[in-house]
């Protein structure tokens, strides 16, 4: 094993180990495809939170007064296909999943590479698909792309819009794929599956969904582009079609994708709270579980967005009662996380700050699922701002912010270099002082009756004051997020050096160099301890002390 | 109804804040209790099997607290009382056209009289839009193609926000109106300045006009089944099920005759698809179901009869 020591210039690393263009676009090395997606899903964050700020923007006073209402509708539109289909779905698995599961597993790559490849391709192509889209004028129809609205009425590139979705659909289910072979074919001796990190079972269960799921949602997208085409009678009830389902079919799909969104997010999180508390995580079988109950469940509750689109009272009360049931896991993972720093020995570097802010966040967006799951609640809040603000608090609190804390906690490893760290809790006070003040507003705005996407809010001056606020918070939000990008950036050439493992953290990604090379390891590992032994690893520490 | 879903609101408020604090209380009293500390090693634990159940089944049962009062609150949301008085709703990109069953229509907004059931029979001729009163804590999406129904019962006279609560295209934002309850007298004095003529009776004369009254007779002889009185009751159909015959049946049954056969009759009804228009259904579907309803056809289901209700 090489040691702290030396200088990452001094060896080979999968970094340096060739130049050029053709040695990125051509690799099969999981470490640099996660790079790759690491740019593209980089990209689209920005992008979609340009449009968002610009949603803010128009906001911030009641009169639709800074775009047209079709430019807002579009910006809306965007900021969701944008946000969901090309970050928050790839983000964790494609950049820290590619990374780190071969890494975690004791492998060399993943188990298929060149098809990890081909996945980055799809996502490319499906991102350039949507570029297009945007510069040809945008899209109009919401994310949801709900018919017939989408399928009849709206003159926007919608089939361009919906071949992007489909296309990068692609990219997820290749990468799920990729994921369970792996998991179950590539594992050192020794790494057995009550031994594998949480990250790692939260990708296998997040790789499930991705192979089960993201299909019908491909199906749905291509039937909204033969209706809107051939106009065939499928979702059009002009045309003999049902409009409700294609809720049906969308929400199948993507319910789940939230899924697909927070279970790495919790795999990150649980990585990160045993580091820094020090401690084997609490209840790691239950974890475990959880993560697997919340992947099967989770395609047992899609019909909860449509208590008011018109379906039968006794189905409405069956997807209330199943989305009180996937509610139990969820809870049971934060109790655990908590008791997880009961006894540790706590510190606060920036990635800990984050993984607090995640446990707070995904908490109130988890009470706040229970109030849409409640059919009686559900009927006044649901498509109003309420419902806006929760799915932001699981999505941007819970996930965003498993993201970041993922890529502090790894960043040393990736790229060889420290962040600074005074900077890095900076931006995460940031992340989380903009967010709440960005989407707590909301909850309220939507319990007054505000409906969502509302370019125009005149008729009701009572709702600016909490619009004003939301906006000021996106603004702090803003700030937050562009920091690391400039200081990971930064330190990638001024960065302190990083030591192989930085955070005296457990893990095989922590005995290999930082930056690893190519094939990761120089001979095949073999694992004889259990997941999370910080006991042995802070017990060896103190006999043999680590020079700084 | 608000103060019900109120009521539950606060409910669910005040244990998810118990929750939260719980949580967040934990994780800070942790997080400053066990922080580094030179010589306290943490202390290892695995789990413990008794604390996994507990806040398995102790966060279980109270959601299903949460579930049961909801699912109870949503079904009285959900089902209009029989007595309701009954708004014909279309809505299009942009604007909501009601139809009172004495015949006033109006665009973008509704007078009611305060203290009575409202029972609204929707539909719309473009893209799903949905129907939503924040004060009075409904909304209901409204679908081209079929009817769906929510109702109110408004208790205070005023003026209230009218929205439409899914994206419908451009001006979706500007699909708004206000629901305005008056005191009965003044509802009186509204209707009163309209002289049209009831819904029922528009149906009615439609009826005669499209030839519907040469089939469906109301004795045993037509070649149509009788329509007296088949409102709210089951049907037999063809291959053997039964259906109830309720708007959305009724509503099928005059644009796609086909669609469900009444047991001993003949497929022979033309369609009326793309022959009326909604409004026209509509009046034929409030005249079909005025059949066979005592005294004065539609008086149950107008709204001027507020009076009478307590």
């Amino acid at each position: 094993m090489a040691t702290a020591v030396l200088e990452t210039g001094e060896r080979e690393t999968y970094l340096n180990r060739e130049y050029g263009i053709k040695s990125w676009l051509l690799t099969v090395d999981h470490k640099r495809i996660a790079l790759l997606y690491l740019m593209g899903i980089t990209f689209f964050f920005f992008v979609g939170g340009f449009f968002a700020l610009l949603i803010r923007l128009e906001l911030l006073t009641p009169a639709g007064d800074l775009v047209q209402a079709d430019t807002y509708n579009k910006l809306f539109t965007m900021h969701g296909q944008v946000m969901i289909f090309f970050f928050l779905i790839p983000a964790v698995p494609a950049v820290l999943g590619n990374f780190l599961i071969p890494i975690m597993i004791g492998a060399k790559d993943l188990a298929f590479p060149r098809i990890n490849l081909l996945s980055w391709y799809l996502y490319i192509i499906g991102g350039i698909l949507m570029v297009y889209t945007i510069l040809n004028g945008g899209v109009d129809t919401g994310w949801t792309f709900y018919t017939p609205l989408s399928t009849e009425f709206l003159k926007t590139n919608v089939v361009t819009a919906a071949l992007a979705v489909f296309v990068s659909g692609f990219s997820s289910i290749l990468t799920g794929l990729n994921f369970i072979v792996t998991t179950h074919r590539m594992r050192a001796p020794g790494m057995t599956w009550n031994r594998l990190p949480l990250f790692v079972w939260a990708h296998y269960a997040t790789s499930i969904i991705q192979v089960l799921g993201t299909p019908v949602v491909a199906i749905a997208i291509v039937l909204v582009a033969l209706e809107r085409v051939l106009h065939l009678g499928i979702f059009n009830p002009a045309l003999g079609g049902d409009p409700l389902l294609f809720q049906h079919l969308f929400w199948f799909y993507s319910h789940p994708a939230v899924y697909i969104m927070i279970l790495p997010g919790m795999g990150i999180i649980s990585e990160i709270v045993c580091c820094f508390s020090r401690k084997r995580v609490f209840g790691y079988k239950a974890m475990a579980l959880a993560l697997l109950g919340i992947a099967v469940v989770g395609f047992l509750v899609w019909a909860h967005h449509m208590f008011v689109a018109g379906i039968s009272l006794y189905a409405a009360l069956i997807f209330s009662f199943l989305s009180y049931f996937v509610a139990v896991p969820s809870a049971i993972k934060v109790f655990n996380w908590t008791s997880t720093m009961y006894k540790g020995s706590i510190t606060y570097q920036t990635p800990m700050l984050y993984a607090f802010g995640f446990i707070g966040l995904f908490t109130i967006g988890g009470l706040t699922g229970l109030f849409l799951a409640c059919l009686g609640i559900d009927v006044h809040v649901t498509d109003t701002y309420f419902v806006v603000a929760h799915f932001h608090y699981i999505m941007v609190g819970g996930m965003v912010m498993a993201y970041l804390g993922g890529m502090h906690f790894w960043w040393p490893k990736i790229s060889g270099r420290m962040y600074p760290e005074g900077w890095g809790r900076l931006a995460a006070l940031l992340v989380f002082v903009g967010f709440n003040l960005t989407f707590f507003p909301q909850f309220i705005l939507g319990y007054m009756g505000m409906p969502r996407r509302y370019w125009d809010y005149s008729h009701s001056p009572e709702f600016q004051i909490l619009n004003v606020l939301s906006t000021a918070g996106a603004t702090i939000l803003a700030v937050g997020y562009l920091l690391p990008m400039i200081y990971f950036l930064w330190s990638m050439r001024y960065g302190k050096p990083a030591p192989d493992n930085p955070w005296n953290a457990t893990g095989l990604e922590w005995m290999i160099p930082s930056p690893p090379t190519t094939y990761n390891f120089e001979e095949q590992p073999v694992v004889t301890w259990e997941a999370y032994n910080y006991d042995e690893v802070d017990k060896r520490r103190e006999e043999v002390p680590v020079a700084h | 109804m608000a103060n019900n879903v109120d009521a539950l609101y606060i409910f669910l408020l005040v244990v998810s804040a118990m929750m939260t604090a719980l949580i967040f209380t934990m994780v800070v009293f942790f997080a400053v209790r066990y922080r580094k500390r030179p010589g306290q090693p943490a202390e290892q634990i695995d789990g413990s099997h008794a604390l996994e159940i507990t806040w398995s089944v102790i966060p279980f049962c109270v959601f299903m607290v949460f579930f049961g009062w909801g699912a109870a609150l949503y079904f009285r949301e959900r089902r209009p009382p029989q007595t309701s008085a009954e708004v014909y709703t279309v809505a299009k990109q942009w604007m909501w056209k009601f139809e009172h069953m004495e015949g006033q229509r109006e665009i973008n907004e509704l007078h009611v009289p305060v203290g009575r059931d409202v029972k609204m029979i929707m539909t719309s001729q473009d893209v799903i839009h949905s129907f939503y009163v924040p004060a009075f804590r409904i909304k209901q999406d409204v679908l081209p193609g079929r009817y769906t129904v929510a109702w109110f019962h408004p208790t205070k006279p005023g003026t209230y926000h009218l929205f439409c609560a899914e994206y419908c295209g451009t001006m979706h934002s500007g699909m708004i109106g206000s629901v305005v309850v008056m005191e009965p007298k003044d509802y009186e004095a509204w209707m009163g300045g309209g002289g049209s003529q009831p819904l029922a009776v528009t149906g009615e004369k439609l009826f005669a006009e499209l030839g519907c009254v040469t089939c469906h007779r109301s004795d045993t002889q037509g070649r149509g089944p009788n329509l007296v009185g088949l409102f709210g009751k089951p049907v037999l159909l063809e291959d053997g099920r039964s259906v109830a015959a309720d708007e959305n049946y009724l509503r099928e049954s005059i644009l796609q005759p086909t669609a469900k056969i009444v047991n001993g009759f003949k497929p022979i009804m033309p369609t009326f698809q793309g022959q009326i228009s909604d409004e026209q259904l509509n009046a034929l579907v409030a005249y079909v179901k005025s059949l066979g309803q005592p005294a004065n056809p539609a008086a149950g289901r107008n709204l001027a009869t507020a009076t009478t209700q307590p």
